[in-house]
Formats: structure tokens, C-alpha cells, sequence
């Protein structure tokens, strides 16, 4: 077997913080003093030194990550956001450069992340296709050879001279992948958190992995979505913090992710600078998501029951109050909306609240999800009168469907729900 | 998957560059393809949705021509050595245009293109060095132009000179290119060389012999004068055309000298913080 991937005490350090010491000036004077020293400021950035202040914030995304993959293998890569896996993605892509040890690589690296690179809206299809066949490294003698079967792939034939301005969303992205899709990299890379919004889409991503897979080519997947983990790859890498934690078979590795409790955390506390002074007297403090054991997490599981706590704080007494939440989607598609305060008598009860800390709990029934990530707004108002926050994207969170309905067959499910219904099969003749 | 089978992938080594990075230029040729469809693409994408479409390729340089006439022959009077003074300003604002857009758009290249820069591999050269290039079709359309111009008003041009326009556009090249590395990189990190092109570009104009003949700037200061590169590429381009000023001397050699040297340190500079482009960007 030969080694398609060697990493070997792979590390990269990013520099933070420089931007937000930049900008903290709240009076003329500090800019006037800033515009004095400016000219000092562009020699030191020339040659190389900037202030001594900001070169102590470091963060090393990477740390002595060191692993082989041998060709033909599909791995997973899990771990929390900032964990270091998309650095270790664009590490192996060549797009940004380790600061401390070494990669060797076996052929071409392809990202489905370079979908859409470099097309430009007034070109037609035609010319997007071989304008992003070279930006992704393709031969022109290459992008010749597969046109036709870019075209067919895309599905937008008798548009193909058109601008691809004039395309539908669909159409474009179409296009996009198909030219992606084509590109025949030795290795290739999926980063599913990054490939945003479309469903359709995932599992275009998803289908063209498991073609490459086939035809015993490397992939490297990432993914939130712990099931999908499961049933696409063998084996998986841990990453935590930067650092490689846990290589093992994927079905212990994901174990070993989600119980370790480094999961996501689950838990969105808002600084008193994040909320606006509009939202007065209402002040949220966190929203929390917890499973049935009590433990705050970032993946449930379709099979239990979820509960969903939000805290806040009254400075003074509100009548008419109802706080509550949405529910979304990836794609954006609201699931439901509630209220602390829906229900009637509730509300007769609670509807005039002193000031003082509350938490609003609710519970979200077992068998409800379907798989996938899901986002959760919070709303606090008063019916007719004032919406005191509002915040559409408090916190997101992970659905593992393992022993949902259904899941003996490894396929994807449409719709954002997975309930458990009650089938009844009669035979009646 | 029979051609999989006989490819035999290379191994490609990723670490980190220490010191003064090599400068890859295979990779470079390797992907000179891409060099060809960036410009291409930069100029089909040029003029689409204008009214007025190529033809701005020559009404802008006709137009700042018009202009320059009337103000610097007309109104001030300027001295020509004899070229009537369309054809004497309009031969200068060939490769000064060509140097003005691809200071521009070269200096802008990586910001104009960091969704490229983010997401994939490829030698980030490629994006100065095609913007550059970009600006050739321009100069080929304003050259048909000047010849027309010098056919209305009967300049002869040097016959026996012009064999070294190539090299003085060359100069222009390596110049505007030089000076592109050193901006598109520092803009990468500082926008401030945003703020500062229409600035430096207008300055650098006055600095050169564009609207007005080199031989009105005096003897002793001739060599501080010639420190900008474009003086010497200027008065290259009059002399191997219309055969003004004197043969290439030490001034010319002074203008190449610094023409190279911010090319070659621009080289350098542009690939010891190319690794960084991603990360800052």
C-alpha cells in the first residue's frame, strides 16, 4: 500500500487580536496621535516588525499534528469548530503554509470547496468552464476531453453561451460543481461545514465522494454530521484544540468524539456588549441546549428528548412578556416557532413578570429531527407593543439520527422532520 | 479509470519556507496556462455593458491627448524638438498608459482576487503577471492610433531606430510589474495602498516626461530625474519613434538599473509574504 498523505509534526500558528487593538480609538485625540505615528507604523510593517503589544497574540491552529493515510482510504476528520480542521484542509490544499513541520502529498489535491472559483458573471458557461478548468489546474487539452460531459453533468446544455449572470441560482451552482466534479484530483477534500446552504448540494458533494471513493482514489472528509461520518468513512482523526486526540475505526472515533464532551458546546452566554441597549429591560443571558442526562451538548440524538433552556434577566417589570424561540433549518426553512407563553393559562400566570433572573425551559419531544445541523432563534416580546430582542441565529446545533425510523436504510431523508408515526399494515385481501 | 491506473502521481512536499523563498518557477510554467485565460478574461470582461464598448480603449488616451494639447501646446507653450505635439504627447501616453493600468489593476490583483487566493493553489504570481499583461491590448489598439496620427501629421518615423521599441516596452513591463509585486503584496495586509494609487499614479506623472520634453529639465539635475524608471522608458519610446533627444546614455542605464532592481527585490518580496496571502488577506 502506498502512502498517499504523510503529516508529520504539522503545526500553524495565526496571529490574532492585531485588528481589534487597531481600532480602539473613542477620541479625537487617539486618532490624531495614530495619524502622527503612521509613518513609523509603514516603516516597521516594511521591514518586518510590527509592535511588540500585538505579536503576543498568538493561537496555534495546528499543533504536532502527525498521521499517514494510505491510498485509496477514506477518512473522517471530526472536532469542534476552531479545532483545526479547515487548517488542516487548506494546509493540504497548498493554500496557506505550515509554520512548523512538513506534508508530502501524493498528486493532486481537489476541493469541492473550489466550486464556483473564478467564474465570472458576464462570461458564458462555455467560457466559466474552461476559465475555471485552468484556475483549478486543469489542462486545456483536459477541460476539451470532459466538456461534454461538463455540460451534460450541469444539466444547463441549451444555456451554455448565455452569461452565466443571467443563470438561476440552481443553474449556476450546477455548472459550478460540474466542472469541479470533473477536475479527477488524486486526492480529494470535502469540507462539508463549509459547503453552506444547499441540500441538493451536500448531496451532490456527498455522491461525488463516494464515486471517487470507488474508484479507489483518497478522500479526506469533514463533517458535523456525525452519521454521515459513519456511513462514508472507515476510519477517522480527532482533532481538538489543534491537536490530534484520537485515531481509531470510525465508529469508536465518533464515540469517542461525542462522549468525551468535547463536542460543541451547546451554549450561547451573550456578553453584556452583545446585547443592544434598545433591548432594555430585557437582557439575555445564555441559551442552552441539554440532552436527557442533564449534560449541556452540541449533538442530539433524534431518539430522546432535548431540552432547551434560555436565561435573561429583567431590569425592571414587564407585562405582556412571552419569550420564546425558532427553529431553522440549515437551509434557512423555519421548522416551528413557540412561546414560554403560548398556552392560556400560562400566560395569565406569567405574563406580568417582576424584574429578576428567569429561565424558560421547554421540552422538544423525542422522534422529531431529522438529521443535520439546525439553527435556534430566541424572540422576547410583548404581543402588540415591543420586541425586545430578537436574535435569529442564537445557536446551532447537531442531530445524530442513529435508531430514528428508517435508519436500516442508509440513505438520506428528505424534510426537516423524522417523525416516529404509527403504521398500521392491514391485509385486506 | 485506465488512465488512472497509468498515472503516477508526483509527490508534492509542503513546508514551510524559510528565509528568501525559492521562486518556483516551474510551477509558474506549469500553470501558464491559466496566465493566458486570466487575460483573456480580463479583457472580454473589460468593456461588456458598455455603450461604447473597445472604443473607450481609444477615447480615454485621445482624449487626455486633447487635452495635453491644449494646455501644454496651446496655452504654455511647451517646446517639442520640432514633433507636432499630438503625436509628441500621444507617443509617451503609449506606455504610460500601459505602465497607469497596470500599476492599478496589478496593485489590486490579490485584494480584487482573494476569494481565488483563499480557496485554491496556485502560484499567486500568476494574478500581477496576468493584470499586467492585460494591458497589452490597450497599447496594441492606442499603437494603431499613433500610427494613424503620425500619417495625418507627416512624421516620418526613425526607420532606423525603431527595432529597439520592443526593448523600451519591455522596460515598461518589467517596471510596471516591479512595482505591482511591491503594492499588490503590501495591499494584501495594508489597504492603504488603495488610498494611495490615484495619488502615487498622478504624482509619477508629473514626474515623467509625458506632456512635456525631458530636455527642459536641466543638465545636473538629468541623473536625479532619471531615477524614475518611467523617464527612461518615455524618452526611449520618443527617441526609437520619432528619433527626439539623444541616444540612450547613462540616464537610460540609470532607469534600467532601478527598473530591474524593483523588479527583482519586488520578485522577492511578493514571495517571502505570498505565504502569508491567505492567512491576512
Amino acid at each position: 500500500m502506498t502512502v498517499a498523505i504523510s503529516v508529520h509534526n504539522l503545526g500553524k500558528r495565526y496571529q490574532i487580536g492585531a485588528a481589534e487593538t487597531k481600532f480602539r480609538y473613542n477620541m479625537l485625540r487617539d486618532v490624531l496621535a495614530d495619524t502622527v505615528y503612521a509613518p513609523v507604523r509603514l516603516a516597521k510593517a516594511l521591514v518586518g516588525k510590527s509592535d511588540r503589544r500585538s505579536n503576543q497574540n498568538f493561537v496555534w491552529a495546528l499543533k504536532d499534528v502527525s498521521f499517514d493515510l494510505d491510498e485509496g482510504k477514506v477518512l473522517g476528520i471530526v472536532g469542534r469548530n476552531g479545532a483545526g480542521k479547515s487548517t488542516l484542509l487548506k494546509i493540504l490544499s497548498r493554500v496557506t503554509e505550515p509554520t512548523t513541520g512538513t506534508v508530502s502529498v501524493r498528486g493532486r489535491v481537489g476541493s469541492l470547496l473550489e466550486v464556483g472559483t473564478g467564474f465570472h458573471p458576464e462570461l458564458t458557461g462555455r467560457e466559466n468552464i474552461y476559465m475555471n478548468g485552468a484556475i483549478l489546474g486543469m489542462k486545456r487539452s483536459q477541460i476539451d476531453r470532459n466538456f461534454d460531459a461538463i455540460v451534460d453533468f450541469s444539466e444547463v446544455g441549451q444555456f451554455i453561451d448565455t452569461p452565466v449572470k443571467r443563470y438561476s441560482s440552481g443553474m449556476y451552482l450546477r455548472l459550478a460543481f460540474a466542472v469541479a466534479a470533473h477536475l479527477e484530483p488524486d486526492i480529494l477534500v470535502v469540507d462539508e461545514v463549509l459547503a453552506v446552504g444547499d441540500a441538493e448540494f451536500q448531496r451532490k458533494c456527498i455522491g461525488k465522494m463516494n464515486d471517487v471513493a470507488q474508484q479507489g482514489r483518497t478522500v479526506l472528509f469533514v463533517s458535523h454530521n456525525m452519521s454521515a461520518i459513519l456511513r462514508l468513512t472507515q476510519e477517522a482523526i480527532v482533532l481538538k484544540k489543534g491537536q490530534l486526540i484520537k485515531r481509531a475505526p470510525t465508529a469508536e472515533a465518533v464515540d469517542f468524539y461525542l462522549s468525551s464532551g468535547q463536542a460543541e458546546s451547546g451554549q450561547r452566554v451573550w456578553e453584556a456588549d452583545e446585547v443592544p441597549a434598545a433591548s432594555a429591560p430585557f437582557k439575555p443571558v445564555a441559551i442552552r441546549i441539554r440532552e436527557r442526562s442533564g449534560k449541556v451538548v452540541d449533538t442530539v440524538r433524534s431518539t430522546e428528548p432535548v431540552m432547551v433552556e434560555f436565561e435573561y434577566q429583567l431590569d425592571a417589570p414587564v407585562t405582556g412578556l412571552r419569550v420564546g424561540m425558532y427553529l431553522n433549518t440549515m437551509r434557512g426553512e423555519y421548522v416551528f416557532t413557540t412561546f414560554d407563553t403560548d398556552d392560556a393559562k400560562q400566560f395569565e400566570q406569567f405574563g406580568a413578570r417582576p424584574a429578576g433572573r428567569y429561565i424558560s425551559r421547554c421540552e422538544i419531544p423525542a422522534d422529531l429531527f431529522n438529521e443535520g445541523r439546525y439553527y435556534l432563534g430566541v424572540n422576547a416580546s410583548s404581543f402588540g407593543v415591543k420586541r425586545y430582542f430578537m436574535d435569529e441565529n442564537a445557536l446551532s446545533f447537531n442531530v445524530d439520527i442513529s435508531g430514528a425510523p428508517g435508519t436500516q436504510w442508509p440513505e438520506l431523508r428528505q424534510g426537516p422532520i423524522r417523525p416516529r408515526l404509527n403504521w398500521k399494515i392491514e391485509k385486506i385481501g | 479509470m485506465t488512465e488512472l491506473a497509468k498515472h503516477q502521481p508526483a509527490t508534492i512536499y509542503i513546508k514551510p519556507t524559510k528565509g528568501l523563498a525559492a521562486l518556483n518557477l516551474r510551477d509558474l510554467w506549469t500553470y501558464r496556462e491559466l496566465v493566458f485565460f486570466m487575460v483573456w478574461r480580463d479583457v472580454k470582461v473589460k468593456y461588456k455593458q458598455t455603450l461604447l464598448g473597445m472604443a473607450w480603449a481609444v477615447i480615454q488616451p485621445v482624449m487626455t491627448m486633447l487635452v495635453f494639447t491644449f494646455l501644454f501646446d496651446r496655452v504654455a507653450k511647451l517646446p517639442t524638438e520640432g514633433i507636432p505635439y499630438p503625436v509628441f504627447s500621444f507617443t509617451a501616453l503609449l506606455p504610460w498608459g500601459l505602465f497607469v493600468v497596470a500599476l492599478n489593476q496589478g496593485s489590486r490583483s490579490l485584494v480584487a482576487h482573494n476569494n481565488m487566493v483563499t480557496k485554491i493553489y496556485f502560484p499567486r504570481l500568476i494574478l500581477p503577471l496576468s493584470s499586467v499583461f492585460a494591458g497589452l491590448v490597450d497599447f496594441a489598439i492606442a499603437f494603431v492610433i499613433l500610427i494613424g496620427l503620425m500619417f495625418y501629421f507627416q512624421v516620418t518615423p526613425a526607420w532606423n531606430l525603431l527595432w529597439t521599441l520592443p526593448l523600451f516596452l519591455l522596460l515598461a513591463l518589467i517596471t510596471a510589474l516591479g512595482v505591482a509585486l511591491w503594492l499588490s503584496a503590501v495591499n494584501v495586509k495594508y489597504r492603504d495602498v488603495n488610498q494611495a494609487l490615484p495619488f502615487l499614479t498622478q504624482f509619477w506623472l508629473f514626474a515623467t516626461p509625458v506632456a512635456y520634453s525631458a530636455s527642459v529639465v536641466s543638465e545636473k539635475w538629468q541623473i536625479l530625474y532619471s531615477l524614475n524608471p518611467m523617464a527612461g522608458v518615455v524618452n526611449g519610446f520618443r527617441w526609437a519613434l520619432l528619433g527626439t533627444g539623444s541616444a540612450p546614455d547613462i540616464t537610460l542605464w540609470v532607469s534600467a538599473t532601478i527598473s530591474i532592481l524593483i523588479f527583482v527585490s519586488g520578485l522577492f518580496y511578493f514571495r517571502s509574504m505570498e505565504k502569508t496571502f491567505a492567512d491576512t488577506i
